[in-house]
């Protein structure tokens, strides 16, 4: 019944698309909400198109921007990154939109910034990311490396640990993350063999990369598990992780079954986020650690307003294929939040909503107090934020073990650190 | 030329005029503001849908007419996209992140110099030349080995099905040195001209018309000769082909190789317009998409599978866009509809009511019959 039901909203909307078209209000700005609401990605990102509805309305029952209400285009990328190009050409050529929030994946990213580069558009991208990339037309909220993995490093120096496991998915971010830290571990004395996962190098004996690799989907990781436990024999070491999604779930089931713990050799994870725990089963990850830039148990007033908003929102919604039930906040999502109202700042400080000055704006050092404390815009189109080590709990949740106060994001980190 | 074959090539001239001819004018001469004014992002995307024409008809030449379900055509496409995108990737100089000679993603594994095998694609003739000379020689290898062992049916497809996502695997990989999962993106120059300029765009699209026309034409021609017979034939009953003495394993490979090529020249007009090409283009999925645009515009003909290649993603374009929740429903209702009232496709739509019509009206004579354009009576 829900299918006819759908089937004749779909047909309603096709003939309501027709008519309506022109009876759109001028006094709006129009906004490109860009994700994956099909296919592998959309888990992830449909949380990402309902974060940044909710955050419109909360702009627009305030009165909008610049007295304008803002009129959400949402389009689907539906995980296929060439429809990812087309649908953002679409939202600047013939939707003409002042800006643009979206993408999950770098490959999402590098697929549409030709196109944002060609139409002098402006993406706010909310996802952690390898760097090694600054786009005048992009504003990355995302977390860069050193606002994430260098952090959670410390944290374990710190914790006196001395031996470092690298494993990750075979893809940009892992790839550049490591190669990174391995800079990074050596500049704080770290010996190389204390650096384990492998490396590999080039003919004239260069390392050009760094760590344990694994395809996507990858379900048989035994292997690598009792290596690990052989490189953690003396003691004092961690793993630190880059696996992407669901290959998760079959590395900690190993790994819990090898007899490794989080007081034996604890793991650090960049990609499993709350959101993330709506999909996998937190139980074997308890005690394990993650380091995000917002965790949904971050104390502060903005963060239960964020937090109670949402949830309303959630309940009186009435957009279609928005789930209700069991919803968390997480980073991506409090970024994305973040990026609309710097966004907004910056056009009413430009008194425009013209992409060069509305750069030009977020260029010169906005601060917005978000659910993740203070952020700041910097000059190279980054985002100073604080940064926080969590531990998993059996709920999904974090309990902040950390905090590291206005990180700088700097995008360009290889070859930055230098050996002892 | 009977008729009817008269009357097809009559429509078949009018579309391509009109695409070919009246859509670049409007887009070129008449200004913005005009109702006929046509834009570059929509010569840019039937630019797509006509590169996704030439490998519906790849798919159809084995499927439709040969009876052989391939699910590797994916991989065709893709390596002809790669083949173009590689040199595209060598054209960029030093407009890239890193300002290097190299393309980003080399630099960003940390490589000095070009690796070897992609110094001769700074030609591009050589890539050209091999757009079509790589898809052709794993196809005529894999065809060979799988017809000789006489692999047919659902195992042919099984085992295209296992080449084309092996091959995904192996280009995910970034020690392949092909850009691993983010492939080849952020093209700038093609024969010196700005591939992103709307003039670019625009004579990429007219030719990507004309080499579908050319295409459209050619296996026109081929499936009529005897050759064509001899395909249809070993799509019907190939025991029966096999005791008359014709030799399948040779007529199958021809077939597989040259619908291989067609996929591949389809492929890499298709990354020199979209812009991007990576893995997840050759994953089996990608496959069965194509053949779902064949079964939707109508299996078995030439003009069916352009049909539905255009009329899927030009509809998934729309939606994706209009009612961005509910796409997957709208065009999931289509194919079950086609699955079930139309079996022929949509170009058996105006043969269906004219059935329809004579069943109903019991008239002694029936009314002039609407024109028909379906090329699948011979």
């Amino acid at each position: 019944m829900k299918m006819v039901n759908q089937s004749a909203k779909a047909l309603l909307a096709l003939t309501g698309m027709v008519f309506t078209h022109t009876a759109i209000a001028a006094d709006t700005v129009k906004v490109g909400v860009l994700h994956s609401l099909s296919g592998t990605m959309a888990i992830s990102e449909t949380s990402l198109r309902d974060v940044l509805l909710y955050t419109f309305d909360e702009i627009n029952a305030k009165g909008g921007v610049m007295g304008k209400k803002i009129e959400p285009v949402v389009v689907d990328g539906a995980s296929n990154w060439p429809l990812f190009a087309e649908k953002a050409k679409e939202l600047l050529e013939k939707d003409k939109c002042s800006v643009v929030f979206g993408c999950w994946t770098s490959v999402s990213r590098k697929s549409v910034l030709p196109v944002f580069e060609k139409n002098n558009g402006l993406l706010f991208y909310p996802v952690q990311y390898e760097g090694e990339e600054e786009s005048k037309n992009v504003f990355y909220t995302a977390e860069a490396v050193n606002q994430q993995a260098t952090p959670a490093v410390d944290y374990m120096l710190d914790k006196k640990k001395e031996k470092f496991y690298l494993i990750g998915s075979d893809y940009v971010y892992p790839q550049t993350t490591n190669l990174v830290l391995l800079e990074y571990l050596l500049s704080k004395g770290v010996p190389l063999e204390n650096i384990g996962g492998g490396f590999k190098k080039d003919g004239s004996g260069k390392i050009i990369s760094a760590g344990k690799y694994t395809p996507f989907g990858h379900t048989d990781y035994q292997q690598i598990v009792a290596e690990i436990k052989q490189f953690t024999a003396g003691g004092k070491a961690c793993v630190i992780n880059t696996l992407n999604g669901d290959t998760n779930v079959p590395f900690f089931k190993e790994y819990a079954a090898a007899g490794l713990t989080a007081e034996t050799c604890p793991v650090v994870s960049f990609s499993i986020s709350e959101d993330e725990f709506r999909a996998l089963p937190a139980k074997q990850l308890v005690g394990q650690l993650g380091c995000w830039t917002y965790f949904q148990t971050v104390k502060s007033d903005a963060n239960k307003a964020f937090i109670s908003g949402f949830q309303k929102w959630l309940k009186d919604t009435k957009v279609d294929g928005v789930k209700k039930e069991g919803r968390v906040t997480c980073s991506p999502m409090v970024l994305s939040y973040d990026g609309v109202y710097l966004w907004k700042q910056a056009v009413e400080k430009a008194g425009s909503f013209d992409v060069d000055k509305v750069r030009t704006a977020l260029q010169s050092g906005l601060s917005f107090d978000g659910p993740g404390g203070k952020v700041t815009t910097q000059k190279n189109m980054h985002l100073t934020k604080n940064v926080f080590i969590g531990e998993t709990k059996a709920d999904g949740q974090f309990k902040i073990l950390k905090e590291y106060k206005d990180v700088f994001g700097e995008p360009w980190l290889k070859g930055t650190f230098k050996a002892k | 030329m009977s008729a009817q074959s008269r009357r097809e090539i009559w429509i078949a001239a009018t579309v391509a005029l009109v695409l070919l001819g009246v859509m670049p004018a409007l887009n070129a001469w008449v200004p913005e503001s005009s109702f006929f004014f046509i834009s570059n992002f929509t010569i840019n995307v039937w630019g797509k849908y006509l590169a996704y024409g030439i490998l519906a008809i790849s798919v159809d030449l084995l499927w439709g007419y040969t009876g052989l379900l391939s699910l590797g055509q994916a991989l065709f496409f893709s390596l002809g996209g790669y083949m173009l995108g590689m040199h595209l990737m060598l054209m960029i100089g030093k407009l890239g992140q890193y300002k290097s000679d190299l393309p980003d993603f080399l630099v960003f594994l940390g490589h000095t110099y070009l690796p070897a095998f992609w110094r001769p694609f700074y030609s591009l003739t050589f890539a050209a030349v091999m757009v079509f000379l790589l898809p052709m020689t794993i196809s005529a290898v894999f065809g060979l080995l799988a017809f000789r062992s006489r692999i047919k049916g659902v195992y042919f497809s099984i085992l295209t099905q296992a080449l084309t996502y092996g091959a995904s695997l192996m280009f995910f990989r970034n020690d392949m040195l092909m850009g691993g999962n983010n492939g080849f993106t952020d093209f700038k120059f093609m024969l010196g001209s700005d591939l992103r300029s709307a003039a670019t765009q625009r004579v990429l699209y007219i030719f990507t018309g004309i080499v579908l026309l050319g295409v459209y034409f050619g296996c026109r021609w081929l499936t009529r000769t005897k050759f064509g017979l001899v395909q249809r034939a070993i799509r019907d009953s190939e025991t029966r082909v096999l005791f008359s003495g014709y030799s399948a394993v040779q007529y199958k490979l021809f077939v597989f190789v040259i619908s291989a090529a067609i996929a591949a020249v389809g492929g890499a007009l298709y990354v020199a317009q979209v812009g991007i090409i990576n893995p997840s283009e050759m994953t089996p999925d990608k496959s069965l998409e194509a053949v779902v645009w064949v079964a939707v515009g109508g299996r078995g003909t030439l003009v069916g599978p352009i049909v539905g290649a255009v009329l899927v993603n030009a509809l998934k374009s729309w939606a994706t866009h209009a009612i961005p929740d509910l796409w997957l429903i709208l065009l999931g209702s289509l194919f079950l509809v086609v699955v079930l009232f139309l079996p022929k496709g949509i170009i058996s739509i105006p043969s269906v009511l004219l059935d329809f019509y004579k069943r109903r009206i019991k008239r002694p004579e029936p009314a002039e019959p609407t024109p028909v354009t379906t090329s699948s009576a011979l």
